[in-house]
C-alpha cells in the first residue's frame, strides 16, 4: 500500500537555487529589470574597485606609489604607528597595545549578560585603573608619558569610553531631576538638557577650547584634552538623560506605589527598585549613544587634538604621501566601521533578548 | 552606583592634578619646563621631524629662553597650535609663551590680552603660484582663487590688497597650514598667500618645488614676534632678552665656536654680555652666564637663521631685512648693560 | 490610637516634613546654581579685564575686512561683521535646506528598497545603511573633499561632457538662463499656484464630504504648478538666452558654479543622514498593520488610493517625529563645514572670534542660532503631534 503513494515533488523551478533565484530576484518583470540594473552597476563598480584596491596596489612600506594606478597601501604600512598611536613614544608601544587588548577583552566578556555581576564591575574598575597606569606610566618603573602625547586611537577611545562612563551618572541625575516634582530642580534640568541637545557638539568644543579657559580663576588651567573631555561628557550626559528618562517613564506606576507602601524613601526607591529595572531597559539605546560618542570624538580634530583622524591627516600632509587620501581615509573608516558595527550588532541582539525576557 | 561614584572622584582628582599655579617665571621654575606654543607644521620655523625632534627658527629662539632660565635647551614642552587656537592657549595659561610666527599688530597687542616681545623675524606677505599659470606679478591675479589661512592677518591683508587694486578674489580658507598647502598643490587654488617665509617653507615641501614660484610683490609688513600673557613684565623681559642675546651676540661677533675665547676679550661690552663682568643676569633674575649659555648651546642669531631658513637650507631665504642693522637689515639689539 | 497618630503628624520634625524638605532642597540647589554662576562670571570678568579683552557686541558694527568664498547675497570685505555673519547664516540655511530635500528623497528610496522582496536590492540597501551609519560624518566629509580636489582636473583641463557644463577642481560649473525680469514673475506665479492648490484641496475635500464627488486634485495641481509659470514665461516674451560659463583668466565667468566645499558638504551630509532616514522610513511602513492594506483592498480602493489614504497617513504619524529630529541633526552637522572650508555660520563666527578675540560673544551667537533652529523644530513637532493625535470617537 505504502509503496503506491506517489510523492509529488514540487517543480524544479520552485525549489533549490533556481527556485530561490526566481523567488528573490526575478519574481516580476519590474524586479527583473531592477535586478539586472543593480547587478550591472555592482559589476562595473566593484570590479574596478577590487582591481584598484587589491591587484594594482602597493603594500610594502616605503614603495614608490607614484608608479602605480592602484591603491597605495604602503602609506598605511609605513605610517601605521603614527596613525594609530600619534606621538606616543614608539619604543614603548606595547603599553597602549596591551591596554587596548584589555579593553576589548573586557568588552567581549561584558557581552554575556549572565556574567553581569558585582565582580564584573570590579574588574572593569581594576581594568580601567591598570589601563590608565599602563598609558600614563610614571610608577612601577614605567616611563611617564604626558597626556598630550596620547594620540590616535588611544585618544579616541579615551574620549569616548571614559566620556560615556563619566557621563552616565550625570545623565541619570539629570533624568531624575527632570522627572522630579521640585520645580526649581526640574526647570534647571530641562533647561540644561534642551540647551545641550539643541546645539551642535562643535559649539561645545569651541567653548571648551576658547571660552572655558576664561571661566577659570586666574593662573589655573586645564589642558586641552581634559577640556575637550569635559565638553564631550556634558554633551553625552544630556543625551543619556533623555534615554534614561525614557526608561523611567516606561516603569509601571505600581512599582513606585509598591516601594512607597514598603516605606522606602526616595533614594531607596530609586536605587533599589526603579533604577535597576529602568537602566536595564535602556541598555540598547545606551549602546547607540556609545556609538555616537565614539564617532563624535572625531570632531576634536577641529580644535586641533591628535585623534585618529588628525594623525591620519598629519600623515597625509607629508609631501611623500600627498595625494593618497583615499587609501588613508578608507583605512580609518574601516577601523571605525568595525568598532561601530560590532557595537550596533550587539545592541540589536540585546534588544531582542530583553524583549523576549519581558 | 558606587563604582560610578568612585569614577567621579577619579575625574575630579585628575582635573585637580592638571591645575597649575600663577606667576610665569616661578611657575615655570617650579614645574621644571616651559610650555611653548609653536606652529607644528611650518617647515623651517616650527615642526617636529620624523623622530619627534622639534626644529626651526621659532623653536630655537624658544630654546634660548629655556637656556636662559634653566641652562638647558631641552626644558621645553611644545604645543602645536592652529592660527585660531594660538592666542587662547596663551590667554588661558595652557602655554607659557608663544613662538608661532605671530604678526604683531596694534589690535592684537591691546585687545587679545597678550604682549608681544621683540621681533625675531621680519616678514612680509607674498603669493606662491604655479609657474604653469604664467603669472609674473600679483597685479595679474584678478579673479584668482586664493588659498589663505582663516583668522590671520594675511586673510585681511589679501582682502585689502585686492580691494585697493580693484581686483576680485575667491578665498578658500582651510584651518591647518599643512591641509591648506595640500589643497594648493592639488590645484584647488591658483595661488597661496602667506608670509614670504612660510611660502618658502611650503614651496620646499612641494612634490616638485621647481614648479612653483613666489611673486615679487610683498603686500604687507609682518613683524613676527613671540608673545606672552599681558601684564607679566618680568617674564616678558626674560623672553625678550633671551632673543636679543642671540642678536647682540651676532653684533658683537660672538659665535658658538668662539664664545669660550671671547670670555677672555677685553671689550667691556663683551665682558658684560658674557657675564665676566656681572650685572645683567641679576637684573633679570637669571644666572649671570645666561647669555654665554645661550651662545654656547645655541649660537647667535646669524647661526640660527642660516641653520633653519638660510640660503643653504631647503627654504633658501636671504637675510634681507633680517640682517643686522650694520649690514642693511633691521636686527638691532639694545645694549646689554 | 487615632489621637496618637494625630499627635505624631502635628509634631513631625521640621526636617522630616517632605514638603518643607523639598523646599529646602530647591533653595539649596538654587543657591548652588547662583553661586557657581556668580563664580564663573566673576572669574570671567576678572580675566577679561586683566587681559584687556573687549566685550559686548559692538564689533558687529565694525568692518569685517575678510572675504568670504561663497555667498548668496552681495558681500565684500568692506561690509560689517553683521553682514558677514548673515552670509554665513544664509549659507547654513542653504546647505541644510537642499540637504534635507535630497536626504528625504534618498532616504525614502533606501527605506523602501530595504523592504523590497528583491534580495539584491534589499541587501544593497542594508549594506549601504550599515556602512554609512557607522563611519563618522566628519571622516566622510574629509573623504569627499579630498576626493574632489585630488581627482578632478584643473580648470584649464576641465571635463566638459556637453556644452555649458564643466567639471574641475573649482567645482561644477554650468550654464543658467541669462537673468531676465520675467523669471521674477515666474517665481511669483509659482507661489500663486501653490496658494491656489492649497485652497483647492480644502474645497475638494469639503465637496467630497458633502456630496461624495471626487475631484482630480493631483492632476490639477501638476497642471497649475507647471502651467502658471509657463504662461508667465510665454507672456514675458519667452527669453531663451543662456549664460554659458567661459574660462577667463583663472576661473570660469558666467553661469553658476557649485564649489567642491559645498558639494562635499552636501554629499557627505546627504549620504550620512539618508542612512538614518531609511531606517525611519522602514520602521514607519512596517508599523502599518498588513491587515490595513487587505481591508482597504477589500473595500475596493485602488492601490494608489490605498497608499494615499490608508498607509501614508498612518505611516507618516510614525515617521514624521524621528524624521524631524534627523533633519535637525543634518542642520547641526552642517556646522562641520568649518573643517572643509565651506563658509557656514560656525566658520564665519570662528573667523570673527579669532579676529576680534571675543570668544564668548562668538560662541554665544553660534549657540543662539542653533537653538533657534531646534526650538522652531520642537514648536513644529508639538503642533504636528497635536494635529495628528488620533482622534478617538
Amino acid at each position: 500500500m505504502e509503496t503506491n503513494i506517489e510523492i509529488v515533488k514540487p517543480p524544479i523551478t520552485n525549489v533549490g537555487v533556481i527556485g530561490w533565484i526566481r523567488e528573490n530576484l526575478f519574481s516580476s518583470p519590474l524586479n527583473t529589470v531592477l535586478t539586472i540594473i543593480i547587478a550591472s552597476i555592482l559589476w562595473f563598480s566593484v570590479i574596478p574597485f577590487l582591481q584598484w584596491a587589491l591587484i594594482d596596489s602597493y603594500w610594502l612600506p616605503d614603495s614608490n606609489c607614484k608608479e602605480t594606478n592602484g591603491a597605495c597601501w604602503s602609506i598605511i604600512t609605513s605610517n601605521y604607528k603614527v596613525i594609530l598611536f600619534g606621538f606616543y613614544p614608539q619604543n614603548i608601544l606595547w603599553r597602549p597595545i596591551t591596554a587596548i587588548i584589555m579593553l576589548v577583552s573586557l568588552l567581549i566578556i561584558s557581552r554575556n549578560r549572565n556574567w553581569w555581576n558585582a565582580y564584573l564591575g570590579y574588574s572593569w574598575l581594576a581594568g580601567l585603573i591598570i589601563m590608565g597606569v599602563l598609558l600614563k606610566g610614571g610608577i612601577l618603573g614605567l616611563e611617564a608619558v604626558d597626556i598630550e602625547k596620547w594620540g590616535g586611537i588611544i585618544l579616541t577611545l579615551l574620549l569616548s569610553v571614559f566620556g560615556l562612563t563619566a557621563a552616565y551618572p550625570l545623565g541619570i541625575l539629570l533624568a531624575l531631576g527632570r522627572q522630579s516634582e521640585m520645580p526649581v530642580i526640574k526647570t534647571f534640568c530641562v533647561f540644561y538638557i534642551e540647551l545641550i541637545r539643541g546645539v551642535p557638539l562643535i559649539s561645545l568644543l569651541f567653548m571648551s577650547s576658547v571660552v572655558f579657559p576664561l571661566f577659570l580663576p586666574e593662573g589655573m588651567s586645564i589642558n586641552a584634552i581634559l577640556r575637550a573631555q569635559v565638553a564631550i561628557i556634558m554633551f553625552t550626559a544630556a543625551y543619556i538623560a533623555e534615554v534614561v528618562r525614557g526608561g523611567l517613564q516606561g516603569m509601571n506606576k505600581g512599582q513606585f506605589e509598591a516601594a512607597d507602601s514598603l516605606g522606602l524613601n526616595y533614594t531607596q526607591t530609586m536605587r533599589l527598585i526603579i533604577l535597576p529595572q529602568a537602566l536595564k531597559i535602556v541598555i540598547p539605546p545606551s549602546v547607540s549613544i556609545l556609538i555616537s560618542a565614539f564617532k563624535d570624538t572625531s570632531l576634536v580634530v577641529i580644535i586641533g587634538l591628535y585623534d585618529l583622524l588628525k594623525t591620519t591627516q598629519s600623515t597625509l600632509s607629508d609631501p611623500k604621501w600627498m595625494g593618497f587620501s583615499a587609501e588613508a581615509y578608507i583605512f580609518i573608516a574601516l577601523i571605525y566601521f568595525i568598532c561601530c558595527f560590532f557595537m550596533s550588532n550587539y545592541s540589536r541582539k540585546l534588544e531582542k533578548e530583553l524583549d523576549t525576557g519581558l | 552606583m558606587k563604582l560610578l561614584k568612585v569614577l567621579a572622584v577619579c575625574i575630579t582628582v585628575l582635573a585637580m592634578a592638571a591645575l597649575t599655579m600663577a606667576g610665569t617665571l616661578e611657575d615655570v621654575k617650579a614645574k621644571g619646563f616651559i610650555q611653548t606654543g609653536v606652529n607644528g607644521s611650518l617647515f623651517g620655523f616650527g615642526k617636529a621631524d620624523n623622530k619627534g625632534v622639534w626644529k626651526g627658527l621659532d623653536v630655537e629662539c624658544a630654546r634660548a629662553v629655556s637656556v636662559a632660565v634653566f641652562g638647558d635647551p631641552d626644558k621645553l614642552k611644545f604645543t602645536p597650535l592652529t592660527a585660531k587656537t594660538r592666542f587662547t592657549a596663551l590667554q588661558s595659561g595652557e602655554i607659557d609663551m608663544l613662538f608661532r610666527n605671530c604678526t604683531q599688530t596694534l589690535s592684537r597687542d591691546t585687545a587679545l590680552g597678550l604682549d608681544f616681545g621683540v621681533v625675531n623675524y621680519y616678514d612680509g606677505q607674498g603669493f606662491l603660484i604655479s609657474k604653469k599659470l604664467g603669472v609674473k606679478s600679483a597685479t595679474e591675479l584678478d579673479g584668482a582663487t586664493v588659498c589663505v589661512l582663516p583668522g590671520t592677518t594675511t586673510e585681511q591683508n589679501v582682502a585689502d590688497y585686492f580691494r585697493t587694486n580693484g581686483m576680485k578674489m575667491n578665498p578658500v580658507v582651510i584651518e591647518n597650514t599643512a591641509e591648506l598647502a595640500k589643497a594648493f598643490f592639488a590645484g584647488r587654488c591658483d595661488c597661496l598667500t602667506s608670509d614670504a617665509s612660510q611660502l618658502a617653507g611650503t614651496r620646499a615641501v612641494a612634490p616638485n618645488p621647481g614648479d612653483y614660484m613666489i611673486l615679487p610683490e610683498i603686500i604687507s609688513e609682518e613683524p613676527l614676534a613671540p608673545a606672552v600673557r599681558h601684564g607679566d613684565n618680568k617674564w616678558k623681559d626674560i623672553v625678550n632678552y633671551s632673543v636679543l642675546a642671540l642678536i647682540n651676540a651676532e653684533y658683537l661677533g660672538i659665535t658658538s665656536k668662539n664664545v669660550d675665547q671671547m670670555l677672555k676679550s677685553d671689550n667691556p661690552k663683551i665682558k658684560r654680555f658674557l657675564g665676566v663682568t656681572p650685572g645683567i643676569g641679576k637684573a633679570l633674575g637669571l644666572d649671570e652666564k645666561f647669555a654665554y649659555n645661550i651662545v654656547k648651546l645655541i649660537g647667535n642669531y646669524g647661526e640660527v637663521f642660516e641653520r633653519n631658513v638660510g640660503v643653504n637650507t631647503a627654504l633658501g631665504i636671504e637675510r634681507g631685512l633680517n640682517a643686522l642693522w650694520t649690514e642693511g637689515g633691521l636686527m638691532y639689539s639694545p645694549p646689554f648693560k | 490610637m487615632s489621637k496618637a497618630i494625630n499627635n505624631n503628624t502635628e509634631n513631625i520634625s521640621f526636617w522630616y516634613d517632605p514638603d518643607k524638605r523639598s523646599v529646602m532642597y530647591q533653595i539649596g540647589a538654587a543657591c548652588l546654581f547662583v553661586f557657581v554662576a556668580w563664580y564663573l562670571v566673576s572669574n570671567t570678568m576678572t580675566n577679561l579685564e586683566k587681559q584687556s579683552i573687549a566685550t559686548g557686541f559692538g564689533f558687529l558694527n565694525t568692518e569685517a575686512a575678510f572675504e568670504i568664498g561663497e555667498s548668496i547675497i552681495e558681500y565684500s570685505a568692506a561690509d560689517r561683521y553683521m553682514r558677514a555673519l548673515w552670509v554665513g547664516f544664509l549659507n547654513t540655511l542653504l546647505v541644510s535646506f537642499i540637504g534635507i530635500i535630497l536626504t528625504v528623497i534618498l532616504g525614502t528610496f533606501l527605506g523602501i528598497a530595504r523592504l523590497s522582496k528583491n534580495w539584491l536590492i534589499n541587501k544593497c540597501a542594508a549594506v549601504y545603511i550599515e556602512l554609512f551609519q557607522d563611519i563618522p560624518i566628519l571622516l566622510q566629509l574629509f573623504f569627499w573633499y579630498a576626493f574632489f580636489y585630488e581627482t578632478l582636473p584643473s580648470p584649464r583641463d576641465a571635463v566638459n561632457p556637453f556644452s555649458g557644463l564643466f567639471l574641475c577642481n573649482r567645482g561644477l560649473i554650468f550654464g543658467i538662463p541669462q537673468s531676465h525680469p520675467v523669471y521674477k514673475y515666474m517665481a511669483i506665479a509659482l507661489i500663486f499656484a501653490v496658494i491656489i492648490i492649497f485652497f483647492m484641496k480644502k474645497w475638494a475635500k469639503k465637496r467630497q464630504d458633502l456630496t461624495g464627488k471626487t475631484f482630480p486634485v493631483f492632476y490639477t495641481s501638476i497642471t497649475l504648478i507647471i502651467g502658471l509659470p509657463f504662461v508667465c514665461w510665454l507672456i514675458g516674451g519667452a527669453p531663451t538666452e543662456m549664460s554659458i560659463p567661459v574660462l577667463k583668466g583663472f576661473n570660469f565667468k558666467g553661469g553658476m558654479s557649485i564649489s567642491p566645499e559645498f558639494a562635499a558638504l552636501l554629499l557627505g551630509l546627504v549620504l550620512y543622514t539618508a542612512a538614518f532616514v531609511a531606517e525611519v522610513v522602514r520602521a514607519g511602513i512596517q508599523s502599518v498593520n498588513r491587515g490595513q492594506t487587505e481591508a482597504a483592498k477589500a473595500v475596493g480602493l485602488k492601490s494608489g488610493q490605498v497608499l494615499n489614504l490608508i498607509i501614508l497617513p498612518q505611516a507618516l504619524r510614525v515617521i514624521i517625529p524621528p524624521l524631524t529630529s534627523q533633519m535637525l541633526n543634518l542642520t547641526k552637522n552642517s556646522s562641520l563645514a568649518v573643517a572643509i572650508g565651506y563658509p557656514d555660520f560656525v566658520s564665519v563666527a570662528g573667523t570673527a572670534i579669532n579676529q576680534t578675540g571675543q570668544a564668548i560673544e562668538g560662541v554665544m551667537l553660534i549657540m543662539v542660532v542653533y537653538l533657534i533652529f531646534s526650538l522652531s523644530t520642537s514648536v513644529f513637532m508639538n503642533w504636528y503631534n497635536k494635529k495628528m493625535a488620533i482622534v478617538e470617537r
